[in-house]
């Protein structure tokens, strides 16, 4: 069974902490405790709680306390932390969040968007480094073989060759053939 | 329709430099050259005998990435230059942009060793032959398929269908070599050599991107007007 994931609400709407609360009422989140505001002790509150997802309206930041967002991340860096947006904030402050959720946005894709946003977090935080299976697929893309050729050789489907292949470009930040081959070579995976 | 933020005629050529310092490079594609003085371009346009909007729209697509011609715009355009322009970018690149960055590459692969050498020197003549046989497979093809409809008399029965399928691999070659360069080729010794590589082959994937642009997003569906209207009119 996946993980659940824990979310954290900081907003001062009563309406709004509601919907949200009905919104992610599935069997895979877990709702904190909601906050009104960001008192002085967010961080160290965050840091025993240990959210998987903070959903923030940015403007709380503004306020008297002038908590730094970075402070708040800091308590728990792999945490996601999300803006929910319904009036101007400037896009200077947006841009520090890893994403924006509008309050326009269709209450059916709001529990998706989370998900979205944590698996990819999941995923950075595997490192750079290749994988065994995904090194295998690199030599063969390499060597010149077509993901369904790959998917013969190493009995896997091609639709897993692919997910390997996107894997491998995300880490490596090379997305052609030759280029993979440069890296192979480079890496001494094959011989020039 | 009138765009906010777009160059238009009244805007001096010497501002659209100003904000846009890489047009420098494509204007001599269109026979513009520096030295603008106070003109505005529909001014400099009217010299040079090149319609304005045509213009316009090349200096917008350069320089606003979300910009796109819509299907009033294409049909109010004049595309007469549209393929000797795109005809001298592509001499534009083989003959200059190409051997540019190869003399850098050449530095940079006699400095850095015989085995890192050897697999760039391989990248890069792989990189070149592609990028040879896609110019001439589009003047072969496609270009005088457009000349055609534009000037009646065509002289090819259909455009080719691959048209526009390996543009974006052209432009991420280029971008996977600057991501070697960055990550996996000491450069000890010889960090100067290896930054201007790195600044040429940018600046040759940002053009090549815009003129993939141009191709596929303003040439095609411009084709396809052309070809709209003639099934209609026949």
């Amino acid at each position: 069974m996946k993980p659940k994931i824990q979310v954290l609400v900081a907003e001062p709407s009563d309406i709004i902490r509601e919907g949200l609360r009905s919104l992610l009422d599935e069997d895979d989140f877990v709702l904190q405790a909601p906050l009104r505001d960001l008192p002085l002790d967010a961080p160290q509150r965050i840091a025993r709680q240990q959210p998987d997802v903070l959903i923030m309206n940015p403007t709380l930041l503004n306020k008297p306390s002038r908590m730094q967002l970075v402070s708040i991340q800091q308590a728990r860096t792999s945490m996601v932390v999300v803006a929910l947006v319904y009036e101007y904030v400037e896009p200077e402050l947006l841009s520090q969040f890893k994403t924006v959720l509008d309050i326009r946005e269709k209450g059916s894709r709001v529990a998706q968007l989370l998900r979205d946003c944590c698996q990819e977090e999941r995923e950075e935080d595997e490192g750079y480094e290749l994988s065994e299976r995904e090194t295998e697929v690199l030599v063969l893309l390499a060597k010149g073989c077509s993901s369904k050729e790959i998917a013969d050789k190493l009995n896997i489907s091609v639709h897993t060759v692919n997910t390997h292949r996107k894997n491998i470009t995300r880490k490596t930040g090379i997305k052609s053939v030759a280029g993979l081959a440069v890296y192979a070579m480079l890496h001494n995976l094959v011989v020039g | 329709m009138k765009k906010h933020g777009l160059y238009t005629g009244r805007t001096k050529m010497a501002d659209v430099v100003a904000t846009n310092h890489t047009l420098i490079l494509a204007m001599p594609r269109l026979g513009i050259a520096l030295g603008f003085g106070e003109r505005s371009v529909q001014e400099i346009c009217h010299e040079k005998g090149l319609p304005v909007e045509f213009v316009l729209l090349i200096f917008n697509v350069y320089t606003f990435d979300d910009y796109l011609p819509d299907e009033e715009e294409l049909a109010a355009t004049d595309f007469g230059p549209l393929v000797p322009y795109l005809e001298a970018s592509h001499r534009y690149y083989l003959n200059e942009r190409l051997p540019h960055i190869e003399r850098h590459l050449l530095h940079v692969a006699g400095s850095a060793g015989e085995r890192y050498g050897t697999i760039l020197k391989c990248f890069f003549e792989d990189y070149r032959k592609e990028v040879v046989e896609h110019f001439e497979s589009e003047e072969r093809d496609v270009f005088p398929y457009m000349e055609g409809l534009l000037h009646g008399g065509q002289k090819v029965e259909r455009l080719p269908s691959h048209f526009a399928d390996n543009h974006t691999d052209l432009v991420d070659k280029l971008k996977d070599l600057t991501q070697i360069l960055y990550k996996y080729i000491p450069s000890e010794g010889f960090e100067e050599e290896l930054n201007e590589l790195v600044f040429a082959i940018l600046q040759l994937s940002a053009d090549l991107e815009k003129h993939a642009v141009l191709e596929e997003r303003v040439l095609l569906p411009y084709i396809q007007q052309l070809e709209r209207r003639q099934a209609d009119e026949a």
